[in-house]
């Protein structure tokens, strides 16, 4: 049972009325974990603080989001450079009801894990069975 | 416009992940790298900022105890490992982040004094401080008259 997939993974489109990005966009590297209560996220986001993350859910779509500062000069003189920096944004749809009143968020180390509890009538229930 | 995206970095620990993602409809992954890998783990910039040599590195989640970092002559080398563990009950959707043992050892552009070398971890950003040997700093010319 697969309820979690990307969607629109790609660089935002511009429109007039938005802010321009300054640099280039990067998908964060995520796990996605399924328990029977709860879906749980876990994306690196080395650099983001709790001060520039937005986590976003509209009608089964999460958005994470989170502005990085450059911490070097574009200028500066590099002697390897093998990644850039720049703002993360991903978009995942879910396909199951999530309790949004209870969905919980972490940033620790740049490690985001967002848990998303499942709604009561989705969760599968095990029954105990009484014999004699 | 720059690339947009990153690919995500590793060697050996590209064997353990698992294409879950091949079970998801119309997913699209980034990171698909067809099992090799073409750059190692974990990625470096190195630049000189005055008087020192600067190393930055993204290990996100990983804690100062978990790093080696230690520098010998012009080359620095950056170990650790980074353990990824989920319950055990839990079903895996989808696994891109990069888990398992890494070493990466790097020529730097000139000599540093190994004694004087600060690394500090921040928000998953390793950042290595490594001040120039005497010898190698800059030094001011007066340029004599006529």
């Amino acid at each position: 049972m697969n309820t979690m997939q990307t969607c629109c993974n790609t660089t935002p489109t511009r429109s007039a009325t938005q802010r321009v990005a300054e640099g280039p966009t990067f998908a964060p590297a995520i796990d996605v974990i399924e328990t029977p209560d709860a879906f749980r996220l876990i994306a690196d986001m080395p650099g983001a603080t709790r001060e520039n993350v937005d986590i976003e859910y509209d009608n089964g779509v999460l958005t994470l989001h989170a502005r990085i500062t450059p911490r070097v000069s574009d200028d500066s003189r590099f002697a390897r450079r093998e990644y850039a920096v720049g703002d993360y944004r991903r978009t995942l749809r879910i396909g199951e009801a999530i309790d949004i009143g209870r969905i919980g968020a972490e940033l620790v180390n740049g490690q985001l894990t967002l848990t998303l509890p499942k709604t009561e009538a989705v969760r599968i229930r095990k029954v105990p069975v009484t014999g004699g | 416009m720059k690339l947009a995206r990153r690919i995500p970095t590793a060697s050996p620990f590209d064997l353990f992940r698992t294409n879950f993602d091949r079970l998801f409809t119309n997913a699209f992954d980034p990171f698909e790298t067809n099992g090799f890998t073409t750059q190692p783990f974990p990625a470096l910039n190195v630049w000189m900022d005055g008087d020192a040599v600067l190393a930055e590195a993204e290990l996100p989640g990983m804690k100062l105890e978990d790093i080696e970092v230690f520098v010998v002559g012009d080359e620095l080398t950056i170990k650790g490992r980074r353990t990824i563990e989920h319950a055990e009950k839990a079903t895996v959707h989808r696994q891109e982040r990069i888990s398992g043992e890494f070493t990466r050892v790097v020529t730097l552009p000139v000599e540093v004094d190994a004694a004087k070398v600060e690394a500090t971890l921040r928000d998953g950003i390793l950042t290595v401080k490594m001040p120039k040997t005497e010898e190698t700093r800059a030094r001011k010319i007066t340029v004599k008259g006529a």
